[in-house]
């Protein structure tokens, strides 16, 4: 697919943000859903782009950065997966496939760059010395744009190999590859899910999951409408719950009538002895 | 100076120091993480609390030091290490092992509470809801995500930040009270129910190509002779036959009968003793039993389901999702060589 060189610079520019943002964490450009929808958007595949980054961001959903662990890194897996399919004209499944090395390759280089801001943080302690808070701006930026980089020399790189070349290496592989690599990105979306679970789950918690699982087999009930129960759920289970109602004046009645209680009891009980 | 006139941060000051607040992990290290960044967003504060450049240069160096937690729920300390530092600034004797032990002492349990919340609960909901109006073609996917996030977000980094500002120092013990953990239990209780629904309905597993069985159910003409009448019409149709609508919509509601029972139609000439079936009577019911229609019976999303369980295991276990990744592409790749998908 023949794309100009402003196009090229678009695409370099979305990459340089989700680069920046995989690590920044706020914006959140280098999620599949909005880095695939915009090099879509300036690649004049805006189709192809919406769909590959829903897809994309159901394998995502559990990619999160917590305390020092790094995840997958979602910014050059929708990238990179992007510029294959809406420049290089790869098909969405294998676009997918090819998400996760990708996403290997873009943790590697990300685990490189936060070792190399090390010596942009002491660079930063040697600024203040000298009482200079512009200094430490300017490392702070540098250390970003480096974020920036990461993602965005990939993406030239990829956008550089001519696109027969991506695609006869990609004919080269053998169907019973890319048919197993598309089966599995039908499933290999739980492990997001299970990223997602072990942080969520609680003894307290599971019966919701059950209820919403047994639901789901009910097909008339769209998302939505499952928000909205589960919303409901929430706010009844906060309301009800003996916990939380510290507040509610039923709740609190009982637990102070249930701590008398026991205090009365307690005082028996230090009468016997 | 501290005597005559109090410095005090003004909403403007507060303003500035939250829009640098988005720039927190921009030198991510692996020495001291979120140091640089957290610094970064301080520098507006001490532009207008410190005048004197040996301040200047101590209040730089204290707050370069280790800081990391989530990247959210950093703005309430924010908020109570402006107050903090505004209170130095006016002479009060605040060293600077508290301003360090409040950012130690706040950072991990608010990241207890902003990981799961943001990353594990709000983005995971958001995105799949986002992703299933992408996934029909809709660009309202990706507007929806990216307004409603960073609206949330916005209003959360600096409603909080506020909050701590206000709260200074007391804040430490609100952290005890009940309103974070509540709100992370309803955001647990709605995540876990999501989580739920899109197990079983987004993960696809299809096992329909392992065949146990396939059953004969008698010829489509005898259950449903409406379908019949309808094949025989569109046959006729170029003789000068009419289709009226009846004619289609009882043949098509047996036609959907038949599918949704779970039956494929399919033409045999003969049953299996070797009598040849004629007319109508060759077009035959047959419903075939796989692993799948067997599971389903059971219960749907059962595989699923059971793969979710494996992979929070392996994950307890300690073993690295890309590991697992690799696996499951692994034993999709062995399937298709098998002969399973």
């Amino acid at each position: 697919m023949d794309i100009n060189i402003f196009q090229v610079i678009l695409v370099l520019i979305v990459a340089f943000v989700a680069g920046m943002e995989s690590v920044l964490d706020q914006w959140e450009f280098h999620q599949p859903i909005l880095s695939c929808t915009l090099i879509g958007i300036f690649t004049g595949n805006i189709e192809t782009g919406i769909l590959l980054g829903g897809s994309l961001q159901l394998v995502a959903l559990g990619w999160m950065n917590i305390g020092a662990a790094v995840a997958p890194d979602a910014a050059l897996a929708g990238v990179g997966a992007a510029i294959l399919a809406c420049i290089q004209g790869i098909s969405a499944d294998v676009a997918v496939a090819t998400a996760i090395p990708l996403a290997v390759a873009g943790t590697v280089l990300t685990i490189f760059v936060r070792t190399i801001t090390v010596g942009f943080a002491h660079a930063a302690d040697g600024a203040a010395e000298k009482n200079d808070a512009r200094g430490i701006e300017l490392w702070l930026w540098l250390s970003v744009a480096c974020q920036g980089l990461r993602i965005a020399i990939p993406a030239g790189i990829l956008m550089a190999i001519p696109a027969e070349a991506v695609q006869a290496g990609l004919e080269a592989i053998p169907t019973w590859i890319t048919g197993g690599l598309s089966t599995a990105g039908g499933f290999i979306v739980v492990v997001g899910y299970a990223m997602v679970m072990n942080m969520m789950a609680s003894p307290k918690v599971w019966p919701f999951f059950f209820l919403g699982f047994s639901l789901a087999s009910l097909s008339e009930l769209g998302l939505i409408a499952m928000g909205i129960i589960g919303v409901c759920l929430a706010l009844v289970y906060l309301d009800l719950s003996p916990e939380f109602n510290g507040g509610g004046n039923g709740g609190s009645a009982a637990v102070a009538t249930a701590g008398g209680g026991s205090d009365a009891l307690d005082d028996i009980l230090n009468d016997y002895e | 100076m501290a005597e005559t006139e109090k410095i005090v941060l003004t909403k403007k000051d507060r303003q500035a120091v939250f829009m640098r607040t988005w720039l927190l992990q921009a030198n991510w290290n692996y020495e001291r993480m979120q140091n640089v960044g957290w610094c970064y967003a301080m520098i507006p504060a001490m532009r207008k609390l410190y005048k004197d450049p040996e301040d200047q240069k101590a209040f730089l160096k204290r707050h370069l030091e280790f800081f990391n937690t989530h990247p959210y729920v950093a703005a309430p300390v924010w908020g109570v290490e402006l107050s903090l530092e505004e209170t130095k600034a006016n002479g009060a004797p605040v060293d600077d092992a508290a301003i360090q032990g409040v950012k130690i002492g706040m950072m991990g349990p608010l990241a207890g509470v902003g990981d799961p919340i943001f990353w594990g609960t709000l983005r995971p909901v958001l995105g799949a809801f986002a992703a299933s109006l992408a996934l029909a073609g809709s660009i309202l996917g990706p507007i929806l995500f990216f307004v409603i996030w960073n609206a949330v977000r916005m209003a959360f980094l600096w409603y909080t930040q506020e909050f701590g500002y206000q709260a200074g120092a007391s804040i430490a013990k609100d952290l005890g009270g009940g309103l974070l953990q509540k709100v992370t239990m309803g955001a647990s209780v709605l995540g876990m129910f999501i989580m739920g629904v899109l197990i079983p309905r987004w993960t696809s597993i299809d096992m329909s190509s392992i065949v146990f069985a396939t059953t004969d159910y008698g010829s489509v003409d005898s259950a449903y002779p409406a379908a019949t009448e309808l094949v025989n019409a569109l046959n006729g149709v170029a003789n000068g036959a009419t289709i009226t609508p009846d004619i289609l919509s009882n043949g098509l509601n047996s036609f959907s009968s038949v599918a949704g029972s779970g039956y494929s139609v399919v033409q045999q000439m003969a049953d299996q003793a070797g009598n040849a079936y004629t007319g109508a009577e060759q077009y035959r019911m047959v419903g075939t039993t796989t692993l799948q229609s067997v599971l389903d019976q059971l219960l749907p999303g059962l595989l699923p389901l059971g793969l979710t369980a494996l992979c929070m295991w392996l994950l307890k276990k300690g073993v690295n999702p890309i590991v697992i990744i690799f696996a499951l592409f692994g034993v999709g790749i062995l399937g298709a060589l098998l002969g399973i998908w």
